[in-house]
């Protein structure tokens, strides 16, 4: 069999096959011609067709895995090969929409149930778009260069030279502003040899690889606010940044996930909701065609585009769905944009590439999960950073996926393998959750690399404050000691102990519930803007650095419990409302009392 | 079965496994049923033209020239509103001396739900026990465990849950039941009046534990046929689950599978999440909602198959002996209502949610309390009062034996707060403290 020399090339005649053996989604197919490892194909099976991804070859035999259920399939069925590998369509178009795991649009597939071979197209054909041309002529392009736009929802959308060319080309035409559909012409380029190439508003680029039309990637260096405090206060993330969430179920993943979601400073919002609950996904559905995006006072609807293969969606689809997910991110950085991407949850994904594994009778890794499995988890995370584009301009893809760790052991191979590659660590505690301490990242345990970056140090410093940083490894070390004399006061007792551990503990309290803890459910407390962490932070320092008085350690408890109090309702109100600044006033009343 | 005119048979068997057995067949369906000798089998493999069979049964008996005729479909189910007040086996086929249903077939374990066709759930469902209405609202269209050990009366504690839940249809699907919780489950819905309403797939402990696999499939078909085309609100109710995975595992290991974690298939996710995932609100204003038994061994939620389920269901309801009072409780840390917040302080009292995040908070005081207090320290006065708290809570609220409105429950958690505590050590947001605290 011929090995076709480059993945993109179209084929010249398209190669059939035939069944040869069905095992679950897994089917043999005996090939007539050229098959290219991870080539779509289709089984022709009476009306309906069956997607499917070729995933191991041997002699004339391809592997095939079925993105449906193979139910009632027959041996001898008719396998058409198309001579891509899986491809995600790029345009106006894709914001807003939800998608399923190969971007078939969900909302347009007809009835309640989702029917076999239903694969309704990404994008709309015959909508128009204000189109407004950006390039001249004459112009050398590249791919990625912007060559118009048009307006999506509120974002200039970027129509750009597809990816999948190569070297420099010149414009010969372009055309004028106006209402195009994505079909229409809107640029002929001249490639090196004169030769014209017609430019539609839609591309298309294979999932599996990433998109490099940029410049360069530095180190990213930007804080990226998320309103959510024990992340922007104690461990931030960067735009172009990576970090999981690993946790036991029930410990607040998916809610932690969804306030990402809505809170988040970026331009767009991309979730995949990965083999997880329907409901959830549901929630989203219902919930953000009605929220407010607080920082453009648009619907959260209009900024975001999801990608939902749940838990009872095809297994193999799974897979797809997160890197059809990332591809529509590269995309949309390639334009400049702000990109949020979360994955719930990528140990779903994990567990697709097992099943898969095992009935292609590999020999398995721990956890029978695929030997491979390290490198797929940290090229996916790579695909993530900051990008100066070639015009200068720059972009970013943050991603942050939720693991969820076989019963809540954080040594099992899919948690290991992406802690070696992210680099932001929200580490979610069964204990915290337990007693209710929302949301139960364990401030401790958790870390972000990239406070140790010079280049995020000297951002914070320029844009936000001088302390940040500084004030960042004092809660954290404030948290570690309130912990230890937790301990040693649980082992030596509370009358054995000097009064001074109990103020010592219950000051790492007053950081834990006025900062680390946060209402996802109230409407104020939900999302804290940086200046108001900055405030509330410099407060519970200042605190701290008091030195109450107390007679004994029974004076201890219900003081600070009174401070807590007070604290949680200013977090409660309005910043800087009336009512904030009474409890405000009531706070250092309080303090007075004892300093 | 029955033999159709122009059904092929055939009569040569190349291997027989413990659970499988292959032959040599043209033109079968992936999945499709045939029958062995008249025991009932499934493809899960084809090869060429060499079919495996999955006998549910077992193969004990088969000889190689046995009689295997193919039906040309995946296993299937009538329905209709006859349905209604049967006993079925794990087949479909009824074991309640009744006649055959007469009705649509329909192939079980069918398509999922298109996403964006779901519709949110809203509508609670209220079953007068607070550990549940007050602290894990269930809410239609869910699906949710309990976590229970083996000894603890879940299959009690589902029946009385499925009787008040006020539900149009309840399907029960019993996996592995012993022949004395069948019996118990058809007396109480018999002696509630609500036989009719009722619709039972059983598997008991005498037949071939492979053949559970077929249950909640069936269950869920028939839950499916009652939401759509009826748009009836249907309680599915599974026990035990575990004994489902089990069977799982078998016909893994018997087709030389390689297991994941304490020996369930790597797939086991999947498996479940098919399954559970079947809990649906409709648009069309029926639905499905799945309340199922784990059974634990020994309490430990980190076995494969309570874990993959946590991470499936939403939410759980752990089961636990409080010695303290010598009654099952709803253990309000391990439990959690993932649907709650849709319903609670919105189709419930504005205070509801403080109350229940209060209640438990102090529980857990309690908790520490205790400890402390087993470790020989001195309880301050605090502690002392937590204590005390605890138990009326357990008591009054937290007990199984409980049924009383879901206003009543608030009610009885803020009088616990006022009786034996300040207002910050309550800590509840003062303008709801202000509306409803001061009873």
């Amino acid at each position: 069999m011929s090995v076709r020399k480059s993945k993109f090339n179209k084929i010249k005649m398209n190669t059939k096959g035939k069944v040869k053996g069905i095992i679950a989604n897994l089917v043999i197919v005996e090939a007539d011609g050229p098959v290219s490892q991870n080539e779509i194909c289709y089984i022709i099976m009476y009306d309906v067709k069956l997607m499917a991804e070729v995933i191991k070859i041997t002699g004339n035999n391809a592997y095939i895995q079925v993105f449906e259920s193979t139910r009632g399939l027959k041996v001898n069925t008719i396998v058409e090969f198309t001579g891509h590998m899986l491809e995600a369509t790029l345009g106006p178009g894709i914001l807003s929409k939800n998608f399923d795991g190969l971007q078939h649009d969900l909302d347009k597939m007809e009835g309640i149930f989702l029917k076999k071979g239903d694969y309704a197209p990404a994008l709309e054909d015959d909508k128009l778009w204000e189109f407004k041309p950006i390039s001249d002529i004459g112009d050398i392009v590249i791919p990625g260069s912007w060559l118009g736009e048009v307006k999506e929802n509120w974002m200039p959308h970027k129509i750009m030279v597809p990816f999948k060319f190569q070297g420099k080309y010149s414009v010969k035409s372009i055309a004028a502003a106006g209402k195009y559909s994505i079909n229409d012409t809107i640029a002929v380029l001249y490639d090196s040899n004169k030769n014209e190439i017609p430019i539609t508003m839609v591309q298309k680029w294979p999932v599996k690889i990433p998109i490099k039309a940029y410049k360069k990637k530095p180190r990213p260096f930007k804080l990226m606010e998320t309103g959510i405090r024990v992340i922007d206060s104690l461990n931030p993330i960067v735009e172009g940044g990576t970090g999981f969430i690993p946790g036991p179920f029930g410990t607040g993943k998916t809610v932690l996930q969804h306030a990402l979601s809505k809170q988040a400073e970026a331009d767009m919002i991309i979730i995949a909701a990965c083999g997880e609950r329907a409901n959830e996904v549901v929630e989203i559905f219902a919930e953000f065609p009605k929220l407010d995006d607080p920082r453009t006072g648009r619907k959260l609807t209009e900024r975001t585009t999801i990608i939902a293969n749940t838990s009872n969606m095809p297994v193999a689809a799974r897979e797809a769905s997160v890197y059809t997910a990332m591809t529509i991110a590269e995309y949309y950085r390639s334009m400049g944009l702000k990109i949020l991407l979360l994955a719930d949850s990528t140990s779903r994904w994990a567990q697709a590439l097992r099943e898969m594994s095992n009935r292609m009778e590999e020999l398995p890794g721990p956890d029978a999960f695929p030997m491979d499995l390290p490198a797929i988890i940290s090229n996916f995370y790579a695909r993530a950073g900051f990008v100066y584009l070639n015009n200068g301009k720059s972009g970013s893809v943050t991603f942050i996926g939720t693991v969820s760790p076989a019963g809540g052991n954080l040594k099992e191979p899919v948690t290991e393998s992406t802690k070696k590659v992210a680099r932001c660590f929200y580490a979610l505690s069964q204990e915290r959750a337990d007693s209710k301490r929302y949301p139960a990242i364990e401030a401790v345990d958790s870390y972000s690399k990239y406070i140790e970056y010079p280049e995020l140090q000297k951002y914070i410093k320029e844009n936000i404050s001088e302390k940040w940083v500084d004030n960042i490894m004092l809660a954290k070390n404030i948290l570690i000691r309130g912990k230890e004399t937790y301990e040693q006061i649980n082992i030596l007792g509370n009358d054995s102990v000097p009064v001074d551990y109990h103020q010592q503990f219950w000051k790492s309290e007053v950081v834990d519930f006025v900062i680390l803890q946060q209402d996802a459910f109230d409407t104020v407390d939900a999302s804290t803007p940086i200046e108001r962490q900055q405030y509330m932070m410099e407060k519970v320092l200042n605190i701290y650095r008091l030195n109450f008085k107390f007679e004994s350690f029974e004076e201890v408890n219900p003081y600070f419990k009174r401070i807590i109090n007070t604290c949680k309702q200013m977090n409660y109100s309005k910043y800087k409302s009336k009512k904030f600044k009474i409890f405000e006033t009531e706070l250092e009343e309080i303090i007075q009392e004892r300093t | 079965m029955q033999t159709s005119a122009f059904q092929k048979i055939y009569t040569k068997i190349n291997n027989i496994t413990k659970a499988t057995c292959s032959l040599h067949a043209d033109g079968v369906g992936y999945e499709e049923t045939a029958t062995v000798n008249g025991k009932l089998a499934q493809v899960v493999k084809i090869q060429g033209n060499l079919i495996t069979l999955q006998i549910f049964s077992g193969t004990e008996g088969i000889p190689t020239n046995a009689e295997v005729i193919f039906s040309g479909h995946a296993p299937i189910l009538s329905v209709s509103d006859e349905l209604s007040g049967r006993f079925f086996n794990a087949h479909g086929q009824p074991i309640d001396g009744g006649p055959e249903i007469d009705g649509k077939p329909v192939e079980i374990g069918g398509p999922s739900v298109n996403p964006v066709r779901r519709k949110q759930p809203s509508e609670l469902i209220a079953t007068g026990i607070a550990g549940i209405d007050l602290n894990n609202t269930l809410v239609t269209g869910q699906k949710i465990p309990f976590f229970a050990d083996p000894d603890q009366p879940y299959n009690q504690i589902m029946a009385m849950v499925a009787l008040r839940a006020k539900a149009d249809k309840i399907i029960l699907g019993g996996m592995g039941l012993t022949d004395d919780d069948y019996l118990f489950f058809k007396n109480v819905f018999e002696n509630a009046g609500a036989t009719d309403r009722i619709v039972s797939f059983v598997n008991t402990t005498e037949d071939p534990p492979v053949e559970r696999l077929l249950v909640p499939d069936m269950a869920l078909t028939a839950a499916e046929y009652f939401a759509t085309e009826k748009n009836q609100n249907v309680l599915v109710l599974l026990t035990d689950m575990t004994l489902y995975a089990d069977a799982l595992s078998i016909v893994s290991n018997r087709m030389d599978q390689i297991p994941s974690k304490d020996s369930m298939p790597g797939s086991l996710y999947s498996d479940l999440a098919r399954l559970y995932e079947k809990a649906v609100q409709f648009p069309t204003g029926g639905s499905v909602t799945i309340i199922a038994v784990t059974t634990l061994s020994g309490g430990d939620i980190t076995h494969a198959i309570p874990d993959n389920t946590g991470y499936i269901t939403e939410g759980q309801l752990f089961l636990r002996k409080d010695s303290d009072i010598g009654k099952v409780i709803i253990d309000p840390f391990r439990s959690l209502s993932r649907l709650k917040q849709l319903v609670i302080g919105k189709k419930t009292g504005e205070d509801h949610p403080q109350v229940m995040n209060t209640a438990v908070r102090l529980f857990a005081d309690a908790a520490n309390a205790k400890t402390k207090s087993e470790n020989g320290f001195d309880l301050t006065d605090y502690d002392q009062r937590t204590l005390k708290f605890a138990k009326e809570y357990s008591n009054q609220l937290l007990a199984v034996d409980i049924n009383i409105e879901i206003e009543e429950m608030i009610n009885t958690g803020w009088k616990l707060f006022n009786k034996y505590f300040t207002k910050s050590e309550i800590g509840i947001k003062d303008e709801i403290y202000e509306k409803y605290g001061n009873l």
